[in-house]
């Protein structure tokens, strides 16, 4: 059997989304944590609870639940693989350029230096009903650090 | 040769300008996603055009013979969707937006409702576990805003409604019970309700009862006027888009003498009688519930799709979707590792078969059916308690219609077998 000639299923299903698909990395809810969010796509249900601790100006932990497609799941494990360890500043620019990835309508070229296995997603780009699926855990992940961020912040003042 | 097909099912597909058409690729399109919506007809298009290209005016205020003629299509329309529904009376039929306008309108005149119909604390509205989410949080609202207190039904693993067990009818319908409203065949599980059976229930505690018809009427035989007016539900909704009709047009059935009882939904031009600066007073059914200028073309366009229905025939229409449902059925039961949700026995059920396949998410599996020219619906099909209660987040739903034919059921299955392949699943 081969694919259907009008649509590129391998350019979305890239090798690297099924590898992660299959064995997503850093999966789990763990401790410790500053946040804790639940975000939802409505239209799917596709869900995530991520928590995300914050060390010093660092990325110390991001740890999920996830429910959802190969798309969303893959691309959950993918950013919790490249933010882990990162000074906050540089992961949210990480977060940006994914995110001017996914809204390029697949005429954006990625950077693998600063995107590395979130590359493979460029394809997801070009099938505008999945950007979602991609970027429900970027965002879950973007909001739990902006409010860990802020609970930092009070423990420093108070 | 399956028994129960639609005869001359090649030359009824003709009809449909739509099943002609080919995706990127030069794929013959599968559409198996109806019970989400309809395609059309091309007496349905050809009918809106000539109104729109004719006869376009606004209805019932305009002294010219354009809009004589334009009401005169609008009130037709009127007559042809009372003629499909059997109902009692023409002016019975109101109609709406959609199917979810038309639940809204009802839920929200209950709120306002004084007297008899009054909803408050201790009262009861009575719903179910596998309603689309239109008829699920307009009651919800209603509820809230009463202090009443919403009830449901839950559901047997093989997809019924549990109305024999512990939390059943004997417990559930009782003398607090104000509203039951549950649908007729469900857009996820495809379970065909007892309607008549519930509906005595509900009125021998003088409950009004309320039937979401959108995925019955499209596929069986309705006949209000021939239903024993002690099994004969209150009000029932559907949308027109899923009745080879247009989008944008609803229709509200409801008993003339309850209608003429619930206060105003919306208030405007055309649904007043006169008007002063004090108050104002209200017209007749079915004017009272249809402010504004309606979706006239859209009411015309629904008029030609019931009429199309008609003439098919609805038994013969609910013939060939349980035909196809059997075949389907039987197909799905042969892809490794498919579970479907629902009634395995297709006398028991409408044409939407809703199943997940292990290790495969529904969104991929649609997302590679689409791309072998199979459309399906993946997702929660707005019923996300009726998936949480068989444990599962979403799933994949293929339904057929009318046009339907088994090949296009095998396409799918080897679709689904493909699908299978892709993800690596033995």
């Amino acid at each position: 059997m081969t694919d259907a000639p009008g649509q590129d299923l391998d350019s979305l299903y890239q090798e690297i989304i099924l590898d992660h698909y299959k064995n997503p990395l850093h999966a789990g809810l763990r401790d410790p944590f500053e946040a804790e969010v639940h975000h939802v796509n409505p239209t799917c249900g596709d869900e995530i609870t991520m928590r995300v601790h914050l060390d010093g100006g660092v990325v110390g932990d991001v740890s999920y639940d996830a429910l959802g497609c190969s798309i969303s799941q893959a691309s959950c494990s993918v950013m919790a693989d490249l933010v882990i360890g990162k000074p906050v500043e540089e992961a949210m620019a990480i977060h940006e350029s994914f995110l001017t990835l996914m809204q390029g309508k697949g005429q954006v070229e990625p950077d693998e230096d600063v995107l590395e296995d979130g590359i493979a997603f460029a394809g997801v780009a070009k099938f505008p009903a999945r950007v979602k699926c991609a970027l429900l855990s970027w965002m879950a992940w973007k909001d739990a650090t902006t409010q860990s961020q802020g609970q930092t912040q009070e423990a420093t003042n108070g | 040769m399956i028994e129960g097909l639609l005869p001359q099912l090649d030359i009824v597909r003709k009809d449909f300008p739509i099943l002609e058409r080919t995706l990127a690729g030069g794929l013959p399109l599968i559409y198996l996603d109806s019970a989400n919506t309809s395609q059309k007809p091309q007496v349905v298009i050809d009918t809106m055009v000539d109104h729109l290209e004719r006869h376009n005016a606004n209805i019932s205020r305009a002294m010219h013979q354009l809009g004589a003629e334009s009401t005169e299509a609008f009130e037709a329309a009127r007559d042809k969707v009372a003629a499909f529904i059997g109902a009692p009376s023409r002016d019975e039929v109101i109609f709406t937006k959609n199917a979810s306008e038309a639940l809204n309108l009802v839920a929200n005149s209950l709120a306002w409702a004084t007297g008899d119909l009054a909803i408050g604390p201790g009262d009861e509205v009575l719903i179910t576990e596998m309603e689309h989410h239109s008829n699920i949080v307009p009651w919800q609202l209603l509820t809230e805003r009463k202090g009443a207190t919403l009830r449901w039904f839950g559901l047997t693993d093989d997809g019924h409604l549990d109305l024999d067990g512990p939390q059943g009818i004997d417990e559930l319908i009782t003398e607090r019970t104000k509203v039951v409203s549950f649908t007729w065949v469900s857009n996820m599980l495809g379970t065909i309700n007892p309607v008549a059976e519930i509906t005595r229930r509900a009125h021998e505690v003088g409950a009004i009862v309320v039937v979401d018809a959108s995925q019955s009427a499209p596929q069986m035989p309705t006949d209000l006027a021939a239903m024993d007016p002690v099994e004969r539900p209150d009000i029932i909704a559907f949308t027109g888009h899923k009745v080879v009709g247009p989008t944008g047009i609803g229709v509200l059935w409801g008993r003339g003498d309850l209608l003429a009882q619930l206060p105003p939904f919306l208030g405007g031009g055309e649904m007043i009688e006169t008007v002063r600066m004090e108050r104002s007073t209200y017209a007749p059914i079915p004017h009272r519930f249809e402010a504004g200028t309606p979706p006239i073309v859209e009411a015309v366009g629904l008029g030609a799709a019931v009429d199309y229905l008609g003439e098919l025939g609805l038994s013969a229409v609910r013939d060939h979707e349980h035909a196809i449902t059997a075949y389907a059925l039987d197909g799905l039961a042969t892809v490794p590792g498919l579970r479907v949700l629902g009634p395995l026995d297709a006398a028991e059920r409408g044409g939407a078969i809703s199943f997940e396949v292990d290790g495969v998410h529904p969104h991929d599996i649609a997302q590679v059916l689409d791309a072998r020219g199979v459309a399906v619906r993946a997702g929660h099909h707005c019923a996300k308690p009726a998936h949480a209660r068989f444990g599962v987040q979403s799933s994949t739903r293929m339904s057929s219609y009318l046009y339907t034919t088994p090949a296009e059921i095998d396409a799918l299955v080897e679709a689904l077998e493909y699908t299978r392949s892709y993800f690596k699943l033995g």
